[in-house]
């Protein structure tokens, strides 16, 4: 059996990244500049995604725009027929290279923003300097009519700040914001004493989500990531494991989620060997969690199974320690007091210093 | 109520920034795309849309659309305003 086509492919163009972001999902491992997939193989890998079903691209990183081709890249996308968005922290787009990307086709900006307080942002980002950039930035964008969303990434040091990242947005000419609780991935996951909030503080940023949204309704569309370690039910991670989208990473190498490749023994393909269509319908990473079969219980004869599919295999494997079993984000998981206890843990220091990805590790505090 | 005056419409409507009709050829189906959404469109409403353009007027629209299908001319503009009405609402029309 065929599995339906995807919808969505987000290319990781690069690793590099003038920020350091603590809580950046790329994986620890960044792949090197010159193992990079050139301008020709990305341009084949967006026509072939077009072919096969796939509508929207995103076009992501580290920083899109410390690739130099960029604007061809959009380019190709955009005369693939794929409609692009670009997920981008502003370093390194000025006016004029943005005003280029708008000419090749680019339908959407996604600008990341870490506080409210440059300060405070630029320290989270660990760039000084770029929180003032990304507000200039914002201006550009809507200047050019672009649509745009904001996006915050919400841990402990500004999940108290959510709705005054919406009425930022608001006032910066977004279409949408979009609040995402931190996800423990990657660098993440390694600073996750430094990240992790309270319950009470979890509990309080998503009363406050419910509560301002009807407040603005239709000025600005309000979309949440929703944070695992407090939850009592998983999220339908990625839409289900091979079943909506696919991800390359800037060396080719193609996953179901950003995360897969923390996940051993599974078999990756390259785009540099093979065609996406036979990477999403035959390769052994795309098959290894795609459907219900692979499923233990309680998923297997779980109500929920087709909802949330057992939730997130990269979880699943860093907690519980068994990629096929069910994440410990769902409170049927015996792991899930393990969950709980690690974000309940990690949520008391007072001090914390971040681990900068790409940078030396932090002195103790 | 809707007709082909409803001043809460634009009075030239296009779909807003960042949205943009597209025909998927995989799937055989017309569909909206906008910021992390897809939204299938049934093929009436692409005719709609596909008008919605900027250039003709809302009353352009309707006119066409009732001679697109030999259908009377109040009904058309109850259909396509409730229809633009609600993409407005979406902010996927301005
Ligand atoms: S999360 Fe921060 S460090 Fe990671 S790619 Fe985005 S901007 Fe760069
Ligand atoms: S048991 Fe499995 S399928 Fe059921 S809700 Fe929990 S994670 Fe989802």
């Amino acid at each position: 059996m065929t599995p339906s086509a995807p919808l969505g492919l987000l290319a990781e163009l690069t690793h590099r990244c003038p920020l350091a972001c603590p809580y950046c999902s790329n994986p620890l491992a960044l792949v090197d500049r010159n193992d990079e997939l050139d301008t020709e193989t990305w341009v084949r890998v967006f026509h072939e995604a077009a072919e096969m079903g796939v509508l929207q691209v995103h076009l992501s990183g580290g920083e899109p725009a410390a690739r130099r081709d960029l604007t061809d890249l959009v380019a190709a996308a955009h005369d693939s027929g794929l409609y692009t968005n670009l997920i981008t922290s502003a370093i390194g787009l000025d006016p004029q290279r943005l005003a280029r990307l708008k000419a090749a086709g680019l339908d959407h900006v996604q600008l990341s923003i870490q506080d409210l307080d440059a300060a405070s942002a630029d320290r989270i980002a660990g760039y000084r300097g770029a929180h003032d950039r990304k507000l200039a930035f914002a201006r550009a964008v809507t200047g050019l009519d672009l649509a745009f969303t904001l996006n915050a990434v919400v841990h402990r040091a500004n999940i108290a700040r959510v709705a005054d990242f919406a009425e930022l947005a608001l006032t910066l000419g977004a279409g949408r914001v979009e609040i995402a609780h931190t996800q423990y991935y990657g660098w993440a996951l390694r600073n996750r004493a430094a990240l992790m909030p309270t319950r009470d503080q979890v509990t309080a940023a998503m009363e406050t989500v419910e509560r301002i949204r009807p407040l603005y309704a239709n000025r600005l569309a309000i979309d949440l990531v929703t944070p695992d370690y407090y939850a009592r039910r998983p999220k339908a991670c990625m839409g289900g494991w091979a079943r909506r989208t696919l991800n390359v990473t800037p060396a080719g190498r193609v996953l179901p989620c950003h995360a897969a490749e923390t996940i051993p023994g599974l078999e990756f393909w390259s785009v540099r060997d093979h065609a996406l269509a036979d990477i999403w319908a035959m390769s052994p990473a795309f098959n290894a969690f795609r459907g219900t079969d692979w499923m233990q219980e309680p998923c297997r004869s779980c109500a929920r199974r087709d909802l949330d599919f057992g939730g997130c295999r990269c979880q699943a494997l860093a907690i519980a320690g068994d990629a096929a079993a069910i994440d410990p984000a769902c409170e049927l998981s015996p792991h899930h007091a393990t969950l709980l206890a690690y974000a309940e843990q990690d949520s008391t220091p007072a001090d914390f210093a971040y681990f900068h990805r790409g940078r030396a590790a932090p002195a103790p505090a | 109520m809707s007709n082909g005056a409803d001043t809460s419409l634009p009075a030239r409507p296009r779909l807003a920034p960042g949205v943009r009709l597209h025909f998927d050829k995989a799937r055989n189906d017309w569909v909206l795309l906008a910021p992390e959404r897809i939204i299938e469109i049934e093929g009436p409403a692409q005719e709609i849309l596909r008008r919605c353009d900027g250039s003709r007027t809302l009353d352009q629209v309707i006119d066409e659309l009732a001679a697109l299908y030999t259908a009377e001319r109040a009904i058309i503009a109850a259909d396509v305003t409730d229809m633009l009405a609600e993409l407005v609402a979406k902010r996927l029309l301005v």
